[in-house]
């Protein structure tokens, strides 16, 4: 199985290509800084980092190690490095068992958008834009069941609620769907802004 | 789906198994993860240990196989625990507010002590 880099930005299926990534200068002002996802100034397609991989299980945990990698670089703390990782995973699994229903070969794209503030850390944030060709659900429909409900799935949405600032679902024109998630660097040393505070089991 | 690389080991201890999976649970792994857990409790002991101290990361596809998990157990009126979570998955059942379902233990040896 080999990866291959090019380049083009639509989403498209290529057969023999499993991952592309590709890095651009940013243009413009910085859309996260700017406000929320669902207001940023900038078109979702607007990212400095760009990967696009096929619907499969084995790539997830590739992106994860990307998303937590620059999310450690711009200063996030590390707790909190991992659970953006974690958004991103539980998004993908949405979008490879709910969208594609499982079919192993459709593509998605991931955009990321990075503010690095370089006078500290604690003013960094990213943007991450999901985009899939999977057939069209409403946004409104897309929401975390009740947690008082105990019973197995139905988490992942909750997850990214809970995580990110602000994830925002919505039908792309010409099919499929995008997710738009933020995050602003919370303070340094808290869980991720989540409420609790370190391991109290046992 | 790909099995990915998750191993888990298996062991009876008197009326206690004692499932250890290692590596990552996520949406390749979650399947396998099932097929051992359901396994443990097809050995119909009264509590079923899942040490988690060999789990590097664990998403929601893993925690929903140890929900299932927990309702086979209560219907069979048996005991699950959880024990040995890192900080990153313990995280993941507090989010979901989990970790007050579970009946959760620092380690093994307590899973295992517990009456």
């Amino acid at each position: 199985m080999g990866a291959a880099v090019r380049a083009g930005g639509a989403i498209e299926p290529q057969g023999g290509i499993v991952g592309t990534i590709r890095y651009h200068q940013p243009t413009g002002a910085d859309a996260v800084s700017q406000g929320t996802a669902s207001n940023a100034g900038a078109p979702p397609h607007d990212a400095q980092i760009r990967v696009e991989l096929l619907s499969h299980p084995t790539y997830i945990s590739g992106v994860r190690e990307l998303v937590s990698s620059i999310c450690r670089r711009i200063g996030f703390p590390e707790l909190c490095c991992g659970q953006m990782a974690l958004a991103v995973d539980e998004a993908l699994c949405n979008v490879m068992k709910h969208g594609y229903e499982g079919r192993e070969d459709q593509p998605i794209s991931i955009g990321m958008h990075v503010h690095e503030d370089k006078g500290g850390s604690d003013h960094s944030s990213i943007r991450i834009v999901i985009e899939d060709r999977a057939k069209q659900v409403d946004p409104k429909s897309i929401c975390g069941r009740d947690l008082q409900d105990v019973r197995p799935g139905g988490l992942g949405v909750h997850m990214i609620r809970e995580i990110m600032d602000d994830a925002v679902y919505e039908k792309r024109e010409g099919g499929g769907m995008r997710l738009i998630m933020s995050k602003k660097n919370p303070s340094q040393g808290s869980s991720c802004g989540l409420a609790g505070g370190g391991q109290n089991h046992g | 789906m790909a099995d990915g690389t998750l191993q888990v080991g298996f062991e009876t201890q008197g009326n206690v198994v004692v499932v250890t999976p290692q590596g990552e649970i996520g949406y390749s792994e979650a399947t396998v993860f099932r097929t051992w857990l359901r396994k443990a409790h097809d050995a119909k002991t009264p509590r079923v240990v899942v040490d988690l101290s060999k789990v590097d990361y664990m998403n929601t596809p893993g925690v929903a196989t140890l929900v299932e998990s927990l309702q086979i157990a209560k219907k069979a009126k048996t005991r699950l625990i959880l024990c040995g979570m890192n900080e990153k998955v313990f995280a993941i059942f507090r989010i979901a507010r989990l970790d007050t379902v579970f009946e959760i233990t620092p380690t093994a040896a307590d899973a295992i002590a517990k009456a």
